[in-house]
Order: C-alpha cells, then sequence, then structure tokens
C-alpha cells in the first residue's frame, strides 16, 4: 500500500513537473478572468494554474473542457485538460456567471 | 436573488433525482424514512466539513485532491448502487408479491437500506458542498447578500420539490413493474456515476487513457441547460464523452447486469425465507 502511495506520488509530482514548462494562468480577480481568452496547443494535454484573487471561492466550470472544480478564496487550483481539437472552449466561474467568463483557445 | 436561485437549484437537481430515485426504490420497505434522513443529514454534515476544509483537500496530492475526492465518493456510491441492485434481484419479488397482497409496507430489509442512505448521504455531501461554498460566499461578500440567501433558500425548497416530483412520478408506475423500473434507473445512475469517476480521475492526471472524445452533441443538447443537468443525473448524459468514459460507461451496465443475473440465480426454488 505505502510503495502505491509513493508510485502515485511520484507519477503526481512528475506530471507536475512537466506541466510547468509550458505554465498557463489564469487569474480570478473581482470576479472576472485574466485572460479571457487563453491560447493553448491543441491535441496536447495542458494545465492550467486558476489563481482565485478573490476573497469568496468559486467553481471553474466547463461542460465543453469537463471540468468542474472549486477554487476556494484567496488559493489557486490546478486544471488539467485536453487533448483538445482546435477550437473555442468556452468556461465560467459558476458563482458568478455573468462576470467571470472566458474562452480556451486551442489551435 | 433569481439568479442565486437558479444556481442552488442547479447544484442540488442531481442530489433530488438520487432522493427521488431512492425512496420509488425502497417502497413498502419499513423504516426506510429514518434511513433516507439519516443519510441526507449525514450528507448536509459531511457537506458542510468538506465545504470547511476546501482548501486542504484542494492543495492535497499534488493539487488534485478534488478530484481524487470526487472520483472516490462516485466510486462508493456506484459500489452501493450495485449492492443494492443485486440484493433487490434476489428479494424484490417477494418484497413485490408481499406488498401487493397486503396491500402496505411490510418488509424488512435493512442491507438496501444502508446502501442507500449512504447513496443519499454521497449524492447530498458532493452537491451540498457546492451550495455551502456558494453561499458562504454571498454572505462574505455582505452588501446584497439577504436577498441572495433567500433566492438560495428557494433553491434548495425548489430542488426538494423536484425530489417529491421525481418520486411520485415514480409511484405511478404500477406495483409489478416498480422495481424493475428502478432497478433499470439505478443500474444508468450507476453507469453515469462510474463515468462522471472516471474523467475525475483523468482530470486529476492520473488515468489518461483513451482520453479521445468520441462524440460532440452540445448544439444539441448543453450539459449545462436544466434538461442536460437532469439527464446528466439520471443516465449519465455528457455531451463530450471520451472513449474511456465510454468504456466505463458500458462495463459498469455490463457488470450491473451480471452481477443482477447472479444474484438472482437460485439452485432450486425454495421457501423464500430460507434463503438469507
Amino acid at each position: 500500500m505505502r510503495r502505491i502511495i509513493l508510485g502515485l506520488a511520484t507519477v503526481l509530482v512528475l506530471a507536475g513537473a512537466t506541466a510547468r514548462a509550458d505554465d498557463l494562468t489564469l487569474t480570478l480577480k473581482n470576479h472576472h478572468f485574466t485572460p479571457a481568452e487563453l491560447r493553448v496547443k491543441a491535441n496536447k494535454r495542458v494545465t492550467i494554474t486558476v489563481v482565485n484573487n478573490d476573497a469568496t471561492p468559486e467553481e471553474f466550470e466547463s461542460k465543453a473542457l469537463k471540468i468542474e472544480k472549486v477554487i476556494p478564496g484567496k488559493s489557486k487550483g490546478i486544471v488539467r485538460i485536453g487533448p483538445l481539437k482546435p477550437g473555442r472552449y468556452p468556461f465560467v466561474g459558476e458563482y458568478h456567471e455573468d462576470t467571470a467568463k472566458g474562452v480556451v483557445i486551442a489551435e | 436573488m433569481l439568479g442565486a436561485l437558479v444556481i442552488v437549484f442547479r447544484e442540488v437537481i442531481e442530489a433530488g433525482l438520487i432522493i427521488g430515485i431512492v425512496m420509488a426504490a425502497t417502497r413498502g420497505v419499513v423504516g426506510r424514512g429514518r434511513w433516507i434522513n439519516i443519510g441526507i443529514l449525514a450528507g448536509v454534515l459531511g457537506a458542510t466539513i468538506v465545504a470547511f476544509f476546501a482548501g486542504a483537500i484542494s492543495e492535497a496530492f499534488q493539487g488534485a485532491g478534488q478530484e481524487l475526492f470526487n472520483a472516490s465518493v462516485l466510486s462508493i456510491a456506484v459500489i452501493m448502487l450495485m449492492w443494492h441492485n443485486a440484493w433487490m434481484a434476489r428479494h424484490g419479488r417477494e418484497i413485490a408479491a408481499e406488498m401487493r397482497s397486503v396491500g402496505t409496507a411490510v418488509s424488512e430489509g435493512a442491507k438496501p437500506l444502508t446502501a442507500l442512505a449512504i447513496v443519499v448521504g454521497l449524492a447530498v455531501l458532493r452537491e451540498g458542498s457546492e451550495v455551502v461554498l456558494f453561499l458562504y460566499g454571498i454572505m462574505a461578500s455582505g452588501t446584497t447578500g439577504s436577498a441572495l440567501l433567500v433566492g438560495g433558500a428557494l433553491g434548495i425548497a425548489a430542488g426538494a420539490a423536484f425530489t417529491a416530483f421525481t418520486y411520485f412520478g415514480l409511484l405511478a408506475v404500477p406495483t409489478r413493474y416498480i422495481f424493475s423500473v428502478t432497478g433499470w434507473l439505478i443500474a444508468l445512475l450507476a453507469a453515469g456515476m462510474a463515468s462522471q469517476a472516471v474523467q475525475f480521475l483523468n482530470n486529476a492526471g492520473l488515468v489518461v487513457a483513451l482520453d479521445r472524445t468520441v462524440w460532440d452533441t452540445s448544439w444539441m443538447l448543453s450539459e449545462g441547460s436544466i434538461l442536460g443537468r437532469m439527464l446528466h443525473a439520471l443516465i449519465g448524459y455528457t455531451e463530450r464523452p471520451t472513449e474511456m468514459q465510454l468504456t466505463i460507461y458500458l462495463a459498469t451496465l455490463l457488470a450491473m447486469y451480471l452481477l443482477m443475473r447472479i444474484a438472482r440465480y437460485r439452485p432450486r426454488e425454495r421457501v423464500p425465507a430460507a434463503a438469507e
């Protein structure tokens, strides 16, 4: 069991390390995402760090990207997506959908 | 206010559907109300705790804690649903027969009750923690808080009404068929949950095989719409399923079918009471 956990941890660390090569960040402030348009490589797995600078929690949600993730206030979350076909993939902050929205563009 | 109502309602739909189906599936079983209530209460309590530790859960396992948590919760629910269906395959006919002859709730059956109470608890836990976080956000931001809170409360009430609607809808099914109908619903529910679970493992970076999207029906029915969400909860509708999700969905249905066949099998038909 211990070995399995260690193995899993290693895999996760390695996954984290390779992700850092092309670092993508989305920042949430006053319930707005910056950048509102995020360009990523198509047909590749991509890791995005979502930084929530607001005091309130937010749920990063995108049916198109198949992501549902709560990002607590004043913290950040890692979102793993892809591989995506070229195209536009909208996302929202579910708790403030009218302002917190953006799109991932795979190309 | 309306916005808060819609957001909360959307979050509680899934748990609401599950509770409605579970209530219909345990029709005629003594003590089910108590067990379902325990499940709901434990779920709400758990949701509050999970919301409180959202930050810690999120940061665990190199930032994949939340995904692993969701995948675990869903997997346990799938196992409980399988257990329930297997148990019902073995004993459902007797319960239905008793219900027909006496016409009221007469049956004993603690096993499916614990399993289904756990399913209810887990459904409330998962959806509830998001509601708690949302309402907490409203309260923390102050200003227009009270109207939004009323909206949130109305959203929960709408969810409860939706549960009642599901339940009474299922009650319209004749007694003879009720357990085969709920059995099928539970099988589809379980398959949908299993495919969600494997997607969470993908999001966590653990299961990345077969990650190509098989089809895209977002133009026809958006998964974010109310109908889309209902179908998502009910049969696991996904607008862009991956190959892995589809595989797991079908595998769960097959496993459920085989399990029920095995559970139903009895070498020689004897007095039902002697079987246990």
